[in-house]
């Protein structure tokens, strides 16, 4: 019991201690800050009207009932399970460069998931009934509805992705020894429930049977291997940006080992990409209509053509950049198959595959559905929160790994002070 | 060292309270455009969890908002299913001329919305002859100066109310259930306006509340029931209910009186007397996407 | 004798109501008969039989036969010598409230569905407290031009996307 207490202590001076060190920061933080809180206050206005009025503000209709925001969460989940990535490496077979950006990737995860709960939050119709959902308070249609089943994965993962790096750190600024006993069974679980959460939101497609562009077995599949492009690519580009910004040592290697993973991950996704088409193509069924409407247009309508075709010349140029090791091993190819990648599987996973789905509809009804301002800005706004989580989070992370805000440091600190306190009295 | 100190106090103290006012401000624009209803209907239970006592009240509850909105005294009933009943559906496609008098006789009965944004419970395809399985190629906005039209068949679709509804097992809040007698109904306060189950339907049986509903007072039909007809909020998912709040009574639905051709058909499947159970043992019937196995319980047939 | 006779027939009143009270009652709507019409034998009573087969040029001129007009003329389905009443084949004559007999001579299928409810439209109870109404044949399909007209048919749904234009209607 007393030393719950005294950790309850030392957890509530280290968060106080961390608000110090998040309200101060050089003129450039500021303004970074500032510029994403503003992007957040645009789309927290559109979002009020949307709440006031109704979804009738976005584009969405009764025959494509999901758009912009589920895209962007099913993304956005995908980036989120990459973190295992990282981890798989770090902590199994104790690869030691990425060892210390374990806890940059985990942050980055929960920022993620904080992201993909943010899009589910603005697509509901009724925000106010959300409560319906929480079990043992609402009525959870647990385990039928797989919207359930993501509901408490994702909940899950964000818990686990602020308790490891959030118990690493706060150990790393007093100076102790994290408790391995504790904590390696929560880091051991992340790695499954990253792939857990995946593959739930992939599920949550993959049953149903009104939808045949989405009722196919091969979705979880592709879903992890797109995921695993996706995150590490933006991983990569943010350490760079932290190597630059902080003293935080990244080799290298580092970097060009994640972007080798990657070249595979795109590999496997690629390969499930084209057995799908295959099998669409050549069975030559009434299944085909999604896929025409987005590789070819359908009746039409071909409105996401050149978007998907964008994106499949987007990931084949990344993928060779990666798998060459004279393009990976350089940065600045690196860095614009990242670039590709992030932005082609975007367009792969999030449009690219939510619409089609409701393309033509049960009826075979065409809607060309088009995101509308209020939507583009609502979504603009939640990735800049996503944005600033993270670097409030990393604004925290990064001291504390380099070692510069400690405890002790701040023991020293108050000492010092006092007893010049003491001088000028 | 005192400026020092009281900078860094001063600073502190700054940000926290901003950082206060930024969160009450959130929150209270967040609140302040939940309009007073939705503030009144927060914590309503579920329909299926009130005791007698507080449907009763929620009743009473919706009857004095309905007045005070509409200047109309609604009845708003909560019966519950009959016994021994399973509602089936009959509709004969040699006979449909595609006239569309029955969407806008269910949109009448149901006090749907009707513009901005309207909402149709039936919709009526229109086929080529030779074309019946493949919707691919149906037409929905048809608008000729007469129907039927020569070469032309016509299909209305609306919610088929399976007895295997996908639409019920995705609902993450059980908002969406099947009734005992087999009617799959909305609990239009309990949604939560997620939009999975029109997703999950293969027959676009469900459409959604995207704003308030716009209905002209003069056209409203105030006998409704709490699960069926009563008017709907934004944000809502709704759909046919077979009219529930007249086939418990023992009435026919509105779709099945106002159909000029006689297309429409309705009974009690477990009652071997029905109408429906002659259809079904005289006709050849059948029923759409049937390899989804949803079990429809809407027949569709030809005559002999 | 008397004492029996009432016995059987407050039986008989009480079995009568008691089967009303399990099956819904059935009633048929009236023939849907022009104004000022009928009854027919207010002209037709005092009028000579004339069993020829022609096409009436004095009265009745608004009446086109399109109705198997090859096999059977007017007197083949009216009654001869009592335009109140319709004429069966074997001779019987019925009312015109009971017209769907006489359809049901030729129309054996149909109108064994119409019996039992399946075919045109029937309106009210089909269970319960009210009453199932029969639509007659003639409700449905002129006697005389049976074949259904076309129909103006009501507005589609508004296309989605102009839906939900907030300014437009």
């Amino acid at each position: 019991m007393e030393k719950f207490r005294e950790t309850l202590k030392e957890t509530w001076h280290f968060y106080r201690r961390t608000l110090s060190l998040v309200v101060r920061g050089s003129k450039a933080y500021y303004a970074w800050c500032f510029f994403l809180l503003a992007i957040v206050f645009v789309g927290l206005l559109f979002y009020l009207k949307q709440h006031d009025l109704g979804l009738v503000e976005t584009n969405m209709t009764d025959q494509v009932s999901w758009g912009l925001y589920i895209a962007n969460f099913t993304y956005l989940v995908g980036m989120a399970a990459a973190a295992v990535l990282l981890v798989i490496p770090s902590y199994i077979y104790s690869f030691k460069p990425i060892k210390e950006i374990v806890v940059l990737g985990e942050l980055f995860a929960a920022s993620s998931i904080v992201m993909a709960i943010l899009f589910v939050m603005v697509d509901l119709g009724r925000l106010d009934r959300f409560w319906h959902m929480i079990p043992f308070i609402g009525l959870m249609n647990f385990p039928k509805s797989l919207l359930a089943w993501d509901v408490l994965v994702l909940n899950g993962y964000l818990f686990l992705n602020l308790l490891i790096p959030i118990y690493l750190l706060i150990k790393f600024y007093y100076h102790k020894e994290p408790n391995w006993n504790f904590i390696l069974p929560f880091i051991l679980a992340s790695v499954p429930w990253a792939v857990g959460i995946h593959t739930v939101t992939a599920f949550l497609y993959n049953g149903l049977a009104a939808r045949p562009f989405w009722d196919a077995s091969i979705l979880a599949p592709r879903f992890l291997a797109s995921a695993l492009c996706s995150g590490p690519a933006i991983m990569i580009i943010i350490f760079q940006i932290i190597r630059r910004i902080s003293d935080i040592k990244i080799e290298d290697r580092a970097l060009f080992k994640i972007a080798e993973l990657i070249a595979y991950a795109m590999f496997i996704n690629l390969f499930l990409l084209s057995s799908e088409i295959y099998q669409v193509y050549y069975s030559n069924t009434s299944h085909i209509a999604p896929f025409k409407y987005l590789f070819q247009g359908l009746h039409g309508h071909n409105q996401l053509v050149p978007w998907i075709w964008a994106a499949m010349a987007m990931n084949l140029i990344a993928f060779f950049l990666f798998l060459v090791p004279g393009t990976r091993k350089r940065l600045t190819t690196l860095n614009t198959g990242c670039f590709l990648i992030i932005i082609g599987v975007w367009i792969e996973k999030g449009p690219g595959f939510v619409i089609p789905g409701f393309v033509p509809d049960p009826l075979g009804e065409i809607y060309v559905y088009v995101p509308n301002l209020l939507e583009l800005m609502v979504s603009f706004g939640i990735w800049a929160a996503g944005l600033l989580v993270f670097t409030l989070l990393v604004k925290v992370a990064i001291p504390i790994e380099t070692g510069k805000f400690s405890h002790v440091s701040y023991i020293e600190r108050t000492f010092r002070r006092e007893e010049e306190d003491q001088a000028w009295k | 060292m005192q400026n020092q100190n009281n900078k860094r106090y001063s600073r502190r103290e700054f940000l926290r309270n901003l950082s206060l006012t930024a969160l009450a401000g959130f929150s209270l624009s967040i609140l302040s455009s939940c309009s007073k209803e939705e503030a009144e209907d927060f914590l309503q239970k579920h329909f299926r969890e009130m005791t007698p006592e507080e449907k009763k009240h929620v009743i009473a509850k919706l009857e004095e908002r309905y007045y005070r909105k509409y200047g109309k005294k609604f009845e708003i009933s909560t019966k519950e299913a009959l016994p021994n009943t399973l509602w089936g559906y009959g509709l004969e496609l040699s006979r449909c001329i595609g006239c569309r008098r029955c969407v806008y006789a269910c949109v009448k009965e149901n006090n749907n919305s009707r513009y901005k944004p309207q909402l149709q419970w039936i919709r009526v395809l229109r086929l080529k002859r030779g074309n019946l399985i493949n919707l691919e190629n149906s037409e929905h906005y048809y608008d000729p100066p007469q129907v039927p039209e020569k070469g032309f068949i016509y299909l209305p679709v609306q919610c088929q109310h399976c007895e295997d509804p996908p639409c019920v097992k995705v609902c993450p809040v059980h908002a969406t259930w099947k009734e005992p007698d087999g009617l799959v109904v909305v609990d239009y306060n309990w949604c939560i306006g997620c939009r999975y189950c029109m997703a999950a339907c293969p027959y676009k049986g469900r459409v959604f509340n995207w704003a308030e509903p716009n209905i002209p007072t003069e056209e409203l039909n105030t006998s409704v029931h709490y699960l069926g007809n009563r008017p709907r909020m934004k944000c809502a998912v709704d759909k046919c209910t077979f009219c529930i709040q007249r086939v418990r009574n023992g009435r026919y639905p509105a779709c099945v009186e106002a159909c000029p051709t006689g297309t429409r058909k309705f009974g009690n499947l477990l009652d071997p007397n029905s109408e429906i159970r002659y259809i079904i043992d005289r006709k050849r019937v059948f029923r759409l996407k049937e390899d989804l196995n949803t079990e429809p319980k809407f027949y569709y047939f030809f005559e002999a | 004798m008397k004492v029996s006779h009432a016995a059987v027939t407050s039986l008989f009143l009480l079995l009568f109501f008691a089967s009303s009270a399990m099956a819904v009652v059935e009633e048929y709507t009236p023939p849907p008969m022009t104004e000022g019409m009928f009854p027919c034998s207010n002209c037709h009573a005092s009028m000579e039989v004339n069993r020829k087969k022609r096409e009436l040029k004095e009265e009745h001129t608004n009446i086109k036969l399109l109705h198997a007009e090859s096999m059977r003329w007017c007197l083949d389905c009216h009654e001869a010598k009592n335009r109140d009443k319709l004429r069966l084949y074997n001779g019987d004559l019925i009312n015109f409230t009971e017209s769907y007999r006489l359809c049901g001579e030729c129309h054996g299928p149909v109108y064994k569905d119409w019996k039992a409810g399946i075919h045109g439209k029937r309106v009210g109870y089909f269970a319960g407290p009210g009453k199932r109404i029969y639509y007659l044949c003639a409700n449905c399909h002129n006697p005389h031009d049976p074949k259904f007209k076309p129909l103006k048919p009501e507005p589609p749904p508004y296309r989605p996307g102009k839906n939900h234009d907030a300014k437009s209607k």
